[in-house]
């Protein structure tokens, strides 16, 4: 293969920016998709469970029931919105979904607080299991909740010390916001996406449009037009990398606690490799509606899903965490995350920086052998 | 005059039908895009915490320390995966993500435990992952401390017995609520694509016009141009019923018939939006990005993955104009509450307005466009 001629790669990137001018909505998309997504995930959606809508069914009426849901009010958790007669009440309120727990304090309930017998006084805490998720974290903030006041009253009776202090202490998220584990996240996927949606409709355009035969006609080589028509895109990539990284940073607080150089050089190797993967795509399948249905499939719900970004690998079955090897958002993933919340360097990342080259060089070697300027 | 106009949407029916199978790409899209969203909701998208990876750091050696490690692993939330006796260890593995929490058992700390003070057990989580985190963190403390607990010989009970029931979802298994919901970005999903699709590929192709010399009305243009997409959608929605409730093992409590109005509500929706995508689109690939572009946002502000009531007030107002919001929770309510029109009648409500609204509105472009 000839060398590379500075002045063909460019020509054929200025062709490609003056034609990526004209595709407004592409336009678009890549750069209103990020901050689109920066403020769906700062300010719309989370899940966090703050907040949780309650019910109270207090059949004792003592000082000890009202302590105790005294203790739900206070903790931060829960709202309580209605105090009801019976537990049968709760049902419809269920059913319609307004409320997600239900704390039903039987009578009798500080007459055997007292009495020692074993198993303790029973209190029952009814939850609406329909999104797992949700109540699984509702019981968990029910199940402190009652354990630091059982905890209270006990130590008011007798002189006793919790034999064990569990001392937990969380890093890099100290508060737990999954805003703080979103955004780095979103650097990866928003690439993938806008790489996916972008380049996979390069090539295929070229053919669709007839102007493949004059390309052929030109005396650029194959890795001429691959690196050239990356050019604008990487520019792009890189403009949306940055919008993200700032936002993320300035609007929603993210800590940002590696270097920036760091992040800089591996997000380049990352744009590389994902945005040859879409000229590949491109120039495989050849038709532009194929093209970006393929992109989505290939590249932009494997890097929303199996790459860790909101559903954790760990807890998926072997098979899947074993494909999600393939997925180069889930290397890029660590990379962020380290970067952003851990503050590791470069020893540490070492697998995923190494994993981002490979990514680049296995991209750029498909594009460029899949391109054939050869009409048939 | 009723029997030739059904006769003229029949035929443009008809038309359409086989031109959508003449594509062997769109009977694949029709099949293989919901199994594989089923398939991936199904085993990729879990919210459970499981098999999370713990870093043992044990400076004890003794019966009861392995105990507490064993503890932490038997109920399958936790499975060690490094052991060390340095705290330096633990901490690198955290910076590496190589695991996920990370606890350190003194030593002494069998001995400890009976001490007047008690005894002190580390817990580092990485809160990277804040969801996991959460759960994770709440699992080992409970079971850390109902261990030390246990592992005494004084007969502590707690003076509170908790009773935790789980209605409608006994096990809090995530699948249950999330593969019902997959039966709504599916329906969604088709109705968007291969309405507008259609409609531009007439007009990429100069067939518009020609249907429009033709003796159909307007109306059964649209009629005629929507419905073999709504079969389609219809088909989906059996198929990912049939695949949850056999395969996946879904249980389901309430009725098929409401499930069935609610679907064919949400699809006047659904096609009214598709035809609108069309009357802004002048090419397929236009078409296909705007139905990327607005299915973003619907999915996101549905409920379909991050519940309503996390999102902040303003928001949570605004789902209640999202069809796919109502109608996921008709479908998940009936699936898994068994509940009946008394308890849904506002989603149904909801979704009756909107359906006939988008559908009128998006007739009347589109009528404007064509002429």
């Amino acid at each position: 293969m000839a060398a590379i001629s500075r002045i063909r790669l460019l020509a054929v990137a200025r062709k490609e920016v003056v034609q990526l001018r004209r595709d407004r909505r592409s336009l678009i998309l890549a750069f209103l998709l990020p901050v689109f997504m920066l403020v769906m995930f700062g300010y719309a959606i989370s899940w966090d469970v703050r907040d949780i809508k309650m019910v109270v069914v207090d059949q004792d009426r003592t000082v000890k029931s009202r302590d105790l849901v005294a203790a739900f009010a206070a903790s931060g958790y829960f709202e309580i919105v209605d105090h009801l007669p019976a537990a049968r009440n709760v049902l419809p309120l269920f059913d319609r979904g307004t409320v997600k727990l239900a704390l039903v304090i039987p009578p009798g309930f500080s007459r055997d607080l007292g009495n020692g017998i074993s198993p303790g006084a029973p209190v029952q805490a009814l939850v609406d299991g329909t999104d797992a998720n949700t109540a699984t974290i509702v019981l968990g903030y029910t199940r402190a909740t009652v354990q630091s006041w059982s905890q209270r009253v006990v130590l008011q009776g007798r002189t006793l010390t919790p034999p064990i202090t569990a001392e937990s202490r969380v890093w890099y998220n100290e508060e737990l916001l999954s805003r703080n584990m979103i955004v780095p996240g979103l650097v990866a996927t928003i690439m993938m996406i806008i790489s996916a949606l972008l380049t996979s409709l390069t090539i295929a355009r070229e053919w669709e449009r007839g102007t493949m035969e004059q390309l052929a006609a030109t005396p650029v080589s194959r890795l001429e037009v691959v690196l050239g028509k990356l050019i604008p895109y990487i520019g792009i990539g890189s403009i949306d990398v940055a919008i993200t990284c700032l936002l993320g940073v300035f609007m929603f607080h993210v800590p940002l606690r590696g270097d920036i150089l760091l992040l800089a050089v591996l997000s380049f190797l990352f744009l590389v490799g994902a945005f040859a993967l879409g000229i590949w795509i491109s120039a495989v399948v050849k038709s532009q509606l194929l093209a970006t249905q393929m992109a989505m499939l290939v590249s932009y719900l494997p890097a929303f899903l199996l790459s860790g970004f909101m559903f954790s690998i760990d807890a998926m079955p072997t098979p899947l965490r074993i494909l999600s090897h393939l997925v180069p958002a889930r290397y890029f993933l660590v990379v962020t995350r380290g970067i952003f919340l851990k503050g590791v360097g470069l020893d540490v990342l070492l697998w995923p920086a190494l994993s981002m080259v490979l990514f680049a060089v296995i991209g750029l070697t498909l594009a460029v052998r899949a391109f054939r300027k050869e009409l048939d | 005059m009723l029997r030739e106009k059904m006769a003229r949407i029949g035929g443009l029916v008809r038309k359409e039908v086989r031109q959508m199978f003449r594509d062997p790409r769109m009977s694949r899209m029709m099949f293989i895009s919901p199994i594989m969203q089923l398939m991936i909701f199904g085993y990729a998208v879990s919210t459970d915490v499981r098999h999370t990876p713990l870093y043992v750091v044990d400076h004890d050696h003794t019966q009861v320390s392995r105990q507490l490690v064993e503890a932490l692993t038997a109920g399958g939330y936790f499975k060690v995966v490094g052991r060390s006796d340095r705290a330096k260890d633990m901490a690198d593995a955290l910076d590496h993500g190589s695991t996920t929490v990370g606890i350190q058992i003194p030593p002494h700390y069998a001995r400890e435990l009976r001490d007047p003070d008690g005894a002190r057990v580390q817990i580092l989580v990485d809160g990277t992952n804040s969801n996991v985190a959460t759960v994770a963190l709440g699992y080992a403390e409970q079971i850390v401390r109902t261990h030390a607990l246990t592992s005494l010989d004084r007969r502590f009970e707690p003076p509170v017995d908790l009773r935790e029931r789980a209605w409608f979802n006994p096990a809090l298994v995530s699948r249950n609520y999330n593969v019902p919901g997959v039966v709504g970005t599916i329906m969604l999903m088709m109705s968007l694509l291969l309405t507008s699709l259609a409609v531009v590929r007439e007009r990429e192709l100069g067939t518009l016009e020609q249907l429009m010399v033709s003796p159909l009305t307007p109306g059964e243009l649209i009629a005629g141009k929507t419905i073999p997409f709504g079969l389609v959608a219809m088909f989906d929605m059996v198929v990912i019923t049939a695949v949850a409730l056999l395969w996946f093992r879904i249980p389901f409590l309430g009725q098929g018939p409401i499930l069935l109005l609610a679907a064919l509500l949400f699809l006047m929706s659904a096609l009214g939006l598709g035809l609108l995508i069309s009357t802004v689109s002048h090419t397929q690939q236009e078409a296909f990005l705007s139905t990327f572009l607005l299915m973003l946002p619907l999915m996101m502000l549905s409920g379909f993955m991050f519940p309503v009531t996390s999102m902040s007030p303003l928001f949570q107002w605004l789902t209640l104009l999202n069809p796919l919001r109502h109608y996921l929770e008709i479908v998940r309510a009936v699936f898994l509450k068994g509940s009946g029109f008394d308890a849904l009648w506002h989603q149904f409500a909801a979704l009756a307005a909107m359906g006939i609204g988008l559908l009128a509105f998006a007739a009347s472009r589109f009528h404007k466009t064509v002429q």
